[in-house]
């Protein structure tokens, strides 16, 4: 339809070329702005609670966290983490089933030590009780957990299950949105990839909610009705 | 959805008839303000954080032609599709075309304004195709056959009841003697039968909040997490969007959503805020394998640079909807389409044309609240009376309350004559009601005293008295 | 009666429609304090209206041919003071906003709306008056009119003027800064909706347990003092002009001058 995309982009020219002492040099220091602002991508005003140390920094993402009903607990090494689940399972009465992402399996978490807990590996099927997977970043901020899709890391999981386990390590709990960018964009300079992000970046803050009925505020809308953080302290 | 805006009057007697109506809307005013009081009082950074996002929006507009560009390059690049559409019609087509192209069915929906606004969804049933709203709000409305009420609350109207017995009438398959007492069990039963909806749908129908230039990314903002299901499962995502959603930068982006949720619900960020590029990578092991954008004008470019700028730069939070004295009195289906409060009101002329819509634009008192506490700064009383005073302009029609304007401002230039006249008036008045000091009836008042007492001039005018005083 | 009239800045009264048609003592009060504050008092005889019914109907043809007029007779004055939020709003802001495009008038509504000032503004702000022989017996609330508050930013002026009188006792409203559903011809327009406005904004008045309502604007009085009436309350309405002068000697908004005491409803 590139009659409609002519259409509409002479359209919004005239707009904005009435509206301007437009000049061909004036034309052309507008667009240096804009480009300008793509290349350097400046960071805006990043609030002070954005921008504390490191251990203010993790004890503010689980208060966040937690006030968005979540809960976090920490363990000193991934070796702790099946103890944690099969923990965290039988406290809620959940069954001890977990689908983990590829990249959270046997060969990086030692899931085979708790023998009552039967784990697979893969994409969310519709049928998952619980599921586990590996945050790339937590954000202080807001509680927030930044998850990405991948051929380890299927997004699915982190929405379909009832149940949402989440890991992330302390190290990897940043200030502020900004700082997760800035970590995608020099991860990506070294694929030489101008297309940086992921299919899916997730911000994920709590577990599902809705107050669609009567206002009510209500946990598991469609996503998971639990989200429980593991934080690996490193 | 066709507009019943030239309605407005009757809309609004049969909303402050309904009271289940006046009852969730107490609960609105009661919640939503405090909430967002809350939230900004936690942040201190709110108000620079405000000045900065507008800034973001005025700057984009200005350069709204490159950012496009650099959209569309963007999303090519990460093998999604666009397609520009000037008009709603356009726009329906286009992706009635492309669920067709793919043989689908069913299509799973996350909420959208902009598909509202085209009608997407009587679209797609009249072509056999069955669209599933998934937000609980719209799905609710969705069965009721009903419009939206509220931006980012659907169906804020309702009450639990009758919410109830909506599913009963339409889940005739389920147990009739099942216990819909509780909002659980409410969102328990909702949420089974959308599950399927999503497992099967052969496409998901977003909308998008913002479009990041600098990646070909849109952004998603839900509570539910139902966007998510939508556009991860099925095989094609269709994304829809008008073309004023542009944002610069990842860093942009954040900076707006850091206003976006405290301003909406006094949450300090929406559960589930995604950014989604393009279709999924070859061995990404869930998500689309196809990726369209439907970008759409319907009316913004003819906005664009002109007295209503400023509405462009909405990011359709509903702060002023909450905190509208009207909104909170006549609720949003009173507006008459798809777009309510104050945002509507100076939205819906732009989109329909202002002879049908005028009422939208008289019905306010002008209070200012919207722009107080909208995230953006938007002049929207400016903008209301700017609609007034291109209705005034455009309408000779001489009604009894502009003929009686036309006099007041003719005697207001003319001091003399505006002396006599109502010290004549003011004195009969007087004659008649000074005792009582007030009267129950009035003549050309007959619409306002039958609510409201008015109170009898206290006798001469200012102006007279002063000047006789001055002369003893 | 003050003779010697040369260092006393000049204050030229506008008294907006409703006070000169409707409640002339707010006039009187306003011109007292004033005049307490050192200043001459002049109250141009060509005035009338600002313009406002004119301009929040769309008819700027209308709004700029008053506003010709007020900029005129307003025109040689050190201050214009307002017993009026909206009003002053409408000179200080809208006018050069009406006149936006025509140099002339732009100047000079320019140069008219930086002198003009509501009145607990002119008091507060720029003349700092502080001693108010001024007393009132009872328990008031404040209710701030949206021109007032968002236009002109006025919240803080009329609190710590009323601070000053003696025996006044301030309650706050939780919806103080709610709008009242006047509107100007809004609540003539669509007066279902304003009912409903005003109601709201009632409730949050009778929570307060005031027996007395203050404002700014004569239009927000009005539309609120109706309204109380019709309901059967007893609460006084009354122009702030009216408490901080010590003029409450006329009946409030909305009573007779023989009012027979009821119970409300």
């Amino acid at each position: 339809m590139s009659e409609a995309r002519d259409e509409i982009f002479a359209q919004v020219r005239a707009a904005i070329s009435k509206n301007l002492d437009a000049t061909l040099e004036s034309s052309q220091s507008r667009f240096a702005e804009a480009k300008n602002r793509i290349n350097d991508h400046p960071v805006n005003l990043v609030p002070a609670r954005g921008r504390l140390g490191k251990k203010a920094r993790v004890d503010l993402f689980i208060r966040e966290a937690e006030r968005v009903n979540a809960t976090v607990v920490r363990v000193s090494g991934l070796s702790l983490v099946p103890r944690e689940v099969v923990k965290f399972l039988t406290n809620n009465n959940l069954p001890m089933l977990l689908k983990v992402s590829p990249e959270t399996s046997e060969k990086r978490i030692a899931w085979k030590n708790q023998t009552l807990l039967k784990v697979s590996e893969g994409r969310a099927d519709g049928k998952d009780f619980s599921s586990f997977s590996l945050a790339y970043a937590g954000v202080a901020e807001t509680g927030t957990l930044v998850v990405l899709s991948g051929r380890k890391s299927p997004t699915t999981l982190n929405f379909l299950p009832p149940c949402q386990i989440c890991m992330v390590y302390a190290s990897h709990i940043l200030g502020s949105y900004e700082e997760v960018w800035a970590r995608l964009r020099d991860s990506s300079k070294n694929d030489g990839s101008n297309v940086f992000l992921p299919r899916n970046v997730n911000w994920i803050t709590g577990p599902s909610r809705t107050a669609d009925i009567e206002q009510t505020i209500l946990l598991g809308a469609h996503g998971p009705q639990r989200l429980h953080v593991v934080i690996i302290d490193d | 959805m066709d507009p019943t805006t030239e309605n407005f009057k009757t809309n609004v007697r049969k909303a402050i008839a309904d009271n289940n109506l006046s009852i969730a809307l107490s609960k609105l005013s009661e919640g939503f303000p405090a909430q967002r009081s809350k939230a900004v009082n936690r942040l201190p950074e709110f108000e620079d954080l405000r000045d900065q996002a507008r800034e973001i929006k005025e700057h984009v507009l200005k350069n709204l032609d490159f950012y496009l560009e650099k959209f569309e390059s963007r999303v090519l690049e990460s093998g999604g599709k666009v397609h520009w559409c000037r008009s709603a019609a356009e726009a329906r087509s286009t992706i009635l075309r492309i669920t067709r192209a793919v043989g689908a069915k069913t299509v799973t929906k996350s909420k959208s304004m902009i598909g509202e606004e085209i009608s997407i969804n009587e679209h797609l049933e009249q072509h056999g195709i069955e669209p599933v709203e998934t937000d609980l709000g719209e799905y609710i409305i969705q069965l009721r056959n009903e419009k939206p009420s509220h931006i980012i609350a659907p169906a804020i109207h309702l009450t639990m009841k009758q919410v109830a017995n909506t599913f009963r009438k339409k889940h005739l398959h389920l147990a009739p003697e099942r216990s819909l007492n509780k909002p659980r069990e409410l969102l328990e039963e909702a949420r089974d039968e959308l599950r399927q909806k999503f497992l099967c749908a052969d496409v998901g129908l977003t909308g998008a909040n913002m479009l990041i230039a600098e990646t070909g990314s849109i952004v998603l903002v839900t509570n539910e997490g139902n966007a998510d299901l939508t556009y991860s499962l099925p095989k094609t995502h269709i994304a829809i969007a008008s073309l004023e959603k542009i944002v610069p930068t990842l860093e942009d982006a954040s900076t707006i959503l850091r206003v976006l949720a405290r301003s909406a619900t006094g949450q300090e960020m929406s559960v589930y805020t995604t950014f989604c590029t393009g279709p999924k990578r070859s061995d990404d092991l869930d998500g689309p394998e196809n990726f369209h954008i439907v970008i759409i004008d319907n009316g913004r470019s003819d906005m664009l640079g002109g007295e209503f700028n400023d509405m462009l730069m909405c990011i359709r939070c509903g702060a002023c909807l909450n905190h509208c004295p009207v909104y909170k009195v006549i609720g949003g289906h009173a507006y008459g389409w798809v777009y309510s409060g104050p945002m509507g009101a100076t939205l819906i002329p732009n989109l329909i044309g202002i002879d049908k819509s005028h009422h939208l634009a008289h019905a306010s008192t002008l209070c200012g609240k919207c722009e107080e506490v909208c995230p953006m700064r938007i002049q929207l009383p400016r903008m209301l009376r700017s609609w007034r005073q291109l209705y005034f302009e455009r309408h000779r029609v001489t009604s009894i309350s502009r003929q009686l304007l036309k006099i007041w401002s003719f005697l207001a230039t003319w001091p003399s004559l505006y002396r006599f006249v109502f010290s004549i008036i003011i004195a009969a008045l007087v004659s008649i009601s000074r005792k009582r000091g007030r009267f129950k009836k009035m003549p050309f008042f007959s619409k306002w005293t039958k609510n409201f007492d008015l109170p009898v001039p206290e006798g001469g005018t200012f102006i007279d008295r002063w000047n006789r005083r001055k002369q003893l | 009666m003050s003779i010697n009239v040369a260092n006393e800045p000049s204050v030229g009264l506008f008294a907006t429609c409703l006070v000169d048609l409707m409640r002339p003592s707010v006039g009187f009060a306003t011109a007292k304090l004033i005049k307490n504050t050192g200043c001459n008092v002049i109250v141009p005889i060509e005035q009338t209206c600002c313009g406002q019914p004119a301009y929040n109907s769309g008819d700027n043809v209308g709004a700029k041919a008053i506003a010709r007029k007020v900029i005129l007779a307003f025109k040689n004055f050190e201050y214009i003071v307002v017993p009026s939020g909206s009003c002053a709003s409408m000179i200080s802001n809208h006018y050069p906003t009406l006149f936006k495009e025509d140099g002339e008038w732009l100047c000079r509504a320019k140069d008219l709306a930086k002198k003009t000032f509501e009145l607990t503004n002119f008091l507060a702000d720029i003349q700092n008056a502080k001693d108010f022989s001024a007393g009132y017996d009872g328990v008031v609330t404040y209710h701030d009119s949206c021109s007032s508050l968002r236009e002109l930013q006025i919240k803080d002026q009329p609190r710590k003027l009323l601070k000053k009188i003696k025996g006044l006792e301030l309650i706050e409203g939780i919806e103080s800064e709610t709008c009242c559903g006047f509107g100007g011809l809004f609540c003539v327009k669509y007066p279902e909706i304003s009912s409903h406005i005003v109601d709201a904004k009632i409730s949050d008045i009778l929570s307060t347990k005031a027996d007395t309502l203050l404002a700014n604007d004569l239009g927000c009085l009005i539309n609120i003092s109706g309204k109380l009436k019709r309901r059967g309350s007893l609460i006084k309405v009354r122009h702030i002009a009216e408490v901080l002068a010590n003029m409450t000697d006329v009946p409030p908004i909305g009573d007779g001058f023989m009012e027979k005491k009821t119970s409300c409803k």
